[in-house]
Formats: structure tokens, C-alpha cells, sequence
């Protein structure tokens, strides 16, 4: 216990010398979480629209008027002909060429039915088709009301008709900041924990500092937990940090008990810790110990259900994210803040981090040899 | 007579420094080549990131788990519970009795979305020709929950439209709908060039962020400054060798994403080639920037790797659009350089564009890189402290 005590101020005094990296400890992810989040609004909104009209009549200008006044489009552009309105989705100023054919009025009068075209700019196949949607609803609409004025509808819809309503359950006001901030949270508190803990060991095998440990009577537990318990200590700061930032900053306040998100984040960095230790006792020099952690990282973050459903993923690749703890915490922070989850509802995920935890730091005590 | 002496003498001093700046590169080499674990590393992690992201990642919605509440449990209602088991964007996981149950499906995270049949729907169907169904959305995540209503709702839709078969409304507008570039709506159109971007722009700024900085940090800096070399030709001659190694991921990327991800060259080749290059260009000398300004391996890390990664993750454009974003987003994202990379290769290579369309893209992107490299050479210190 003594000789515990004795490395951790050894620890806590190389820390407290490089303020540097101190500063970047505490300031990166405090900046980051207050602008990023401004960021990540996927609303399909402002969709652009350029008109091609063929049929310049008092119909089709009455379709424009009501898609101009719908909150999602925005007539950007007119053109003459479909090819020029091309150039425009190629600048990408336009992402919906809406072709309003000629004789559209007449057609539809005479005809009793005509065609409008939409060619849709699905680079980004997701937010065309949620536009496209949205322009045909909107299409619908503007259809139902030129029948109206043509014959008297009878009381009675003449065909069957489903009614779709819709509710938007935990997040009416669908918020992305309060879907974003504690995910994005997760992501830096999972950066500042694994990337220190993952430099440490490498960096006095570098400078050769090791070498002194090596040769004093420290056993390797208490190497390990010298190298932990600080780390631990400054993720939890950093937590509190981003909890304080996401509360005074966002207003968001957890629907569910905070107790719940510290405890879990009590085990969650000795996983974390543990994996930047393994990392930190297999690689040769700062640099190696760099790209290793990039590249967990990088699948952390992008296979972690930030932001893509892990659900739409291969099979194989959804197997991969049940190694990956930052989906367990993501996970819970949200179960958490927003729905108002239970322990019982977080218990499952509690003990997948539990046994990642254990499984680790023994793996890393075991990896680290007092060896050169 | 004296002129021509000095300009050989001229030609004779730009021989030497041609010759100084090839040994200093040699000795960059030996420095990277001699480390395998190293270099084993960098060439094995972008083929295996992209492999991953590239087959993983998706804004696609398939076989969404959702709940299914039938009060009706008639035959138009089993007809429809059909339509959405068909469909590949939905798999039907519960079958709640209340909507407590609902709620606790939710909670657990086990749907996205629950979809409530009214009873005596068909009877309302047949003889009001009206009824309606609920659908009540996880809006956690409100993306997800507007993608999934609307591919419920069109799935309803078309149900719909086939349960009243031939039956057609007087004065009807029918849509023709075509999905430009991208007719299957892949998510991989998006998602491979953006990774290749945020790939190519992390490995290449982190190999050499450290590069200067080590070594300050393991003293040899001093013998580097004591040579005749110019500062310029030191710094220039430390990227060299990294852009050897970035050429090579340059090139196995392209090849993944052709051959294995379906990405299509639509545009010039040769256009893709020229663009990868200026952007690692511009990678590298982001990284030599950060060397330069920084004090400690540990520091240009962090720098580098936590300070570049959610920043060219979510101001890129290809996770969130940048038109939705807020104005001072919007500009914030100029500054970083994947957002015009992305740009051009989505461009380039999926809508086919040519060299006219993106100019101003390119020449920003170079722009920047000067810029990093001047800041790189003037931050520079020629003396040790």
C-alpha cells in the first residue's frame, strides 16, 4: 500500500510538470463539446429546388407557390430546360430538379391525369429520398386540393384511405443537440482516457525511464494501478467537465439518476484504462502506440452509434461492435439522460464493461514484463 | 569573364545543396524503413479502416427492429403486418399488448419504432373507407426516427395503393421520380470518399506531427542545426519520405474502394490521382506544422490526433450536411481541409465532373498547404533553448 502511495505521487508530480499537455487534457474536449454539437444537424431541411416549367399556367404556378411555402423547400433556381437545371444539382446548389411538363394543366383537366418528374440528387441516398418524400407529400396535398375544386368530394372518401399519425416519443422537440451532446461526451471522455493511458508506459520506455522501475522491488500490480488510478481520476474530471457544459451550456439535465451515469463511467475508464495500458505495453515507441490507438479509436467512434445505426450494418460488422465499449456508453448515456432508464435497464451493458474491464487490465498486468 | 565564374560557382552551390537535401532525405528513409513495426503498421491500418468503414458504415435503414401493437388482428391488419415483415427495412421483434409495454421496449432499446393498428380496422376501412394507424418513434435519435416514419408511412402507401387495385381517383398528378448518381441509394457513395478523406487526412498530418518534435524531444535536433542545411530544405526534406509511404496508401485505398467498395471513376483518373496528391500535400504539411509549433511528442499527438478527429468527422460534410448547419458552422467548416476534399472526389468521381467544376476547390486546398508550410518554416527554430 505504501509503495502504491509512493508511485502515485511520482505519477501525479510528472503530470502536474507538463501543464501543456494538462491544459490539452482539460481544453480539447471542452471546446470541442461546445461547438461541435452546433454541428451535427441532420434535419432534412432547406432542400433546394430548381424548377424547370414547361407549363407556365395558373396550376403550376399555384404548385410552386405552396412547395416555396412549405418549411422544408427552397425555390433556388429556374431554368429554361432539364439540362441547364443539371448544372445546378452538379454545382450542387440545387437538390431536387422539380419538370413540370407542358400541357400539365391541360392534361390533367382534359386527361384526367398528368405527370410531374423528379430527379433527385442521391449522392446522399438517405436525405434524397427523405426529401423526395417530402415533395411528393406535399405533391399530394396540392392534388387533393385541385380535386376539390374540380367536382364536390363525396363525405365519404370515395377509396379507402390510411391516416398516418405520428408521435415522436423521449425527444418531441427532436432535438440533435440533446441526441448529440452526450454521445459526443462519450467520444472525448474515451479519447482523453485511452490515448494518455495508451502513451504513458511507451513514453518512459522511450526515455528509459522504465528501466529505473524495472529494477526497484515495485511489483507489476502495483506499476499498473500507479498507472491507473490518476487517469481514472482525470476522466472523471473530465466527465464532470462535460456533464457541467452539457447542463449550463445545453440545459440538458438527465431525465434519469446522474449516480447512474457515474457509476457506470467508474467502470467504463478502468475498461478504457486497461485497453490503453495493453496498447502501451505492446507498442515499441510513442509513435507505433500513436497508430494503434488511432486506428481502435477510428472504430470506436465510427462503429459506436454516434451517429450511423449500428442496426443497418452487416452482420459481421454488428458482431465487432459488441467488443466496442464506446456503444455500451453511448448507449447508456443516452438510456439515461433522455429516456430515464433504469439500473435494471443499464445492467446489461454495466457487465459486458465490467468483464471488458477485468479482462484487460489482467491482460495488460500480465503483457507488461520487467524486461527491456 | 567574372560573371560567367560566378555563375558557375552559383550553379556549382546549387549542385551541393541538390546533393545535402537527397543525404538528409536518405537518412529520413533509413530512419522510417529501419522501424517494420512502424512502417508495418501504417501501410496495413488504412487497407484495414477501409475495408470496415467501407463495408460497416451506412445511413441506410434495413431490417430496423420495430414493435408491432395489433388491436385490430383481422385480416386487412395481418395483410399490412405482411407488408412491413417484406419490406428489408423493418423486422418485426415484439408484438406489445399495451402501450406500457411499448414504453418498456423503448427503454431497453430493443425498437425503434412502434407502429399501433386500431381496432376494427378493416371494418373501418370497408365501411368509412377511413382509418388510422399510429406510429409512435425513438426520437433519441431524431434522424433515424424521421427516416423511419417516412419509410413506414410510404410502406403503408403502397400497401394501400395495391389493397385498392385498380381503382384509380379522377384528376390524378402521378410522380416520376429518378435518383440521380446514385439510383439504389448506397450508402457507400457518401461514406467511402469521406473516409478516404478522413484516413488519408489523420495517418498523413500524425506521421508527420511528430517528425520535427522528436527530434527536439530526443536531442539531435542539435546536430541538424549545426549542418549547413537551410531551414526549408531540412523541414521539406523530413516530408519527403512521408509522402513516398502516403502515395502507396494513396494508391491501395483507390484500388479498395474501386474494386471492392463499388465506388465509380466516373470522372478523369487522372484528375483523382492529381487531387489525392494535393491532399496528402496538404495532410503532410498540416502535421509538419504542428511539429513545428509544438514542444513535446505527447503534445503534437494530442494535437494531432484528438484535436484533427471529430472536427474533420463532423465538419466534413459527409456525416451532416453542411447546409443544415448553422451559419457560424457553416464557416467554421471552411478551415478544414477534408470538407474540400470531399467535395472534389464526390464530384469527380460519382456526378463525373471535369477540372472546371472544382478548380476553386483545388485551389484552396493548395492554398492551404502554403500556408501550412510557411507557418511550418517561420515557426522554425534554428536555436535550441
Amino acid at each position: 500500500m505504501k509503495m502504491l502511495l509512493v508511485i502515485l505521487r511520482k505519477e501525479f508530480q510528472q503530470i502536474r510538470r507538463n501543464p501543456a499537455i494538462l491544459r490539452i487534457i482539460f481544453m480539447m474536449p471542452a471546446v470541442q463539446l461546445l461547438v461541435l454539437p452546433l454541428a451535427a444537424d441532420y434535419e432534412v431541411k432547406n432542400v433546394n429546388l430548381c424548377i424547370v416549367d414547361q407549363d407556365h399556367s395558373s396550376y403550376s404556378q399555384l404548385l410552386l407557390t405552396k412547395l416555396a411555402a412549405s418549411e422544408y423547400f427552397i425555390i433556388k433556381d429556374v431554368a429554361d430546360s432539364y439540362d441547364e437545371a443539371l448544372g445546378s444539382i452538379e454545382k450542387d446548389e440545387a437538390d431536387i430538379i422539380l419538370t413540370i411538363p407542358p400541357h400539365f394543366e391541360k392534361d390533367l383537366i382534359k386527361e384526367n391525369g398528368s405527370e410531374l418528374s423528379l430527379a433527385v440528387n442521391a449522392v446522399n441516398g438517405a436525405k434524397g429520398n427523405i426529401g423526395a418524400s417530402y415533395a411528393v407529400n406535399i405533391i399530394n396535398e396540392y392534388n387533393q386540393e385541385i380535386r376539390e375544386q374540380l367536382i364536390t368530394m363525396p363525405k365519404v372518401n370515395p377509396v379507402p384511405v390510411i391516416n398516418v399519425t405520428y408521435s415522436n416519443w423521449y425527444n418531441p422537440g427532436m432535438s440533435y443537440t440533446l441526441f448529440m451532446v452526450p454521445g459526443i461526451l462519450v467520444i472525448l471522455l474515451t479519447m482523453v482516457g485511452s490515448f494518455l493511458s495508451a502513451l504513458n508506459i511507451v513514453h518512459e520506455k522511450e526515455v528509459g525511464t522504465i528501466e529505473q522501475i524495472n529494477v526497484s522491488p515495485i511489483k507489476k500490480y502495483q506499476f499498473i494501478l500507479g498507472k491507473l488510478i490518476p487517469f481514472w481520476i482525470i476522466g472523471f474530471i473530465v466527465l464532470t467537465i462535460g456533464l457541467g457544459i452539457a447542463r449550463f451550456v445545453y440545459g440538458i439535465i438527465p431525465e434519469g439518476n446522474i449516480g447512474l451515469i457515474y457509476l457506470f463511467a467508474a467502470v467504463y475508464l478502468l475498461a478504457l484504462l486497461g485497453i490503453g495500458l495493453l496498447i502501451s505495453t505492446i507498442a515499441e515507441s510513442q509513435q507505433q502506440a500513436m497508430f494503434i490507438s488511432f486506428f481502435f479509436m477510428m472504430i470506436f467512434i465510427l462503429m459506436g452509434g454516434l451517429y450511423t445505426s449500428i442496426d443497418s450494418m452487416p452482420y459481421w460488422a454488428q458482431v465487432i461492435t459488441w467488443f466496442n465499449p464506446v456503444k455500451y456508453f453511448i448507449e447508456v448515456m443516452r438510456m439515461i439522460v433522455m429516456k430515464d432508464s433504469s439500473f435494471s435497464d443499464i445492467s446489461h451493458n454495466l457487465l459486458i464493461i465490467g468483464i471488458m474491464a477485468i479482462v484487460f487490465n489482467t491482460w495488460a498486468v500480465l503483457k507488461y514484463r520487467k524486461r527491456v | 569573364m567574372k560573371f560567367s565564374r560566378n555563375s558557375q560557382e552559383v550553379q556549382k552551390e546549387q549542385q551541393i545543396n541538390m546533393y545535402q537535401f537527397l543525404v538528409f532525405v536518405r537518412k529520413e528513409f533509413y530512419h522510417i524503413f529501419r522501424d517494420r513495426k512502424s512502417l508495418l503498421i501504417i501501410f496495413a491500418l488504412p487497407i484495414a479502416q477501409m475495408l470496415i468503414f467501407g463495408f460497416a458504415l451506412t445511413n441506410e435503414i434495413k431490417n430496423t427492429e420495430i414493435a408491432i401493437m395489433d388491436g385490430a388482428n383481422d385480416e386487412a391488419s395481418h395483410n399490412l403486418i405482411e407488408e412491413l415483415n417484406a419490406s428489408r427495412y423493418f423486422e418485426i421483434v415484439a408484438t406489445p399488448n399495451t402501450i406500457d409495454e411499448i414504453d418498456k421496449a423503448f427503454k431497453a432499446d430493443e425498437i425503434k419504432l412502434a407502429i399501433i393498428i386500431p381496432p376494427q380496422f378493416k371494418e373501418n376501412l370497408l365501411h368509412n373507407n377511413s382509418a388510422s394507424i399510429q406510429l409512435l418513434a425513438d426520437a433519441t435519435d431524431p434522424n433515424t426516427a424521421t427516416t423511419l416514419e417516412v419509410y413506414a408511412g410510404s410502406v403503408i402507401r403502397d400497401y394501400q395503393n395495391n389493397a385498392n387495385g385498380a381503382f384509380k381517383l379522377p384528376y390524378t398528378i402521378t410522380n416520376e421520380i429518378r435518383m440521380l448518381y446514385n439510383p439504389q441509394l448506397k450508402g457507400a457513395y457518401l461514406f467511402v470518399p469521406g473516409v478516404m478523406g478522413m484516413i488519408l487526412l489523420l495517418i498523413s498530418a500524425m506521421m508527420t506531427s511528430i517528425s520535427i518534435v522528436r527530434e527536439k524531444e530526443l536531442n539531435t535536433m542539435e546536430i541538424l542545426l549545426a549542418s549547413p542545411l537551410k531551414p526549408m530544405v531540412l523541414i521539406l526534406s523530413k516530408a519527403v519520405p512521408y509522402m513516398v509511404i502516403s502515395l502507396i496508401n494513396v494508391s491501395t485505398i483507390l484500388i479498395i474502394s474501386v474494386t471492392l467498395l463499388d465506388l465509380p471513376i466516373n470522372g478523369s483518373i487522372f484528375l483523382v490521382l492529381g487531387v489525392c496528391f494535393l491532399f496528402i500535400t496538404t495532410a503532410l504539411s498540416l502535421g509538419l506544422m504542428i511539429s513545428n509549433i509544438t514542444d513535446s511528442q505527447q503534445t503534437a499527438m494530442f494535437i494531432s490526433l484528438m484535436g484533427l478527429m471529430l472536427p474533420t468527422l463532423i465538419l466534413s460534410g459527409f456525416m451532416f450536411p453542411i447546409e443544415n448547419m448553422p451559419v457560424p458552422m457553416q464557416v467554421l467548416s471552411n478551415i478544414v481541409p477534408t470538407k474540400w476534399f470531399f467535395i472534389i472526389i464526390k464530384d469527380v468521381m460519382i456526378k463525373g465532373l471535369g477540372f472546371n467544376s472544382v478548380w476553386k476547390e483545388i485551389l484552396i486546398l493548395f492554398g492551404m498547404t502554403v500556408f501550412f508550410l510557411t507557418i511550418s518554416w517561420r515557426k522554425f527554430k534554428i536555436r535550441l533553448e
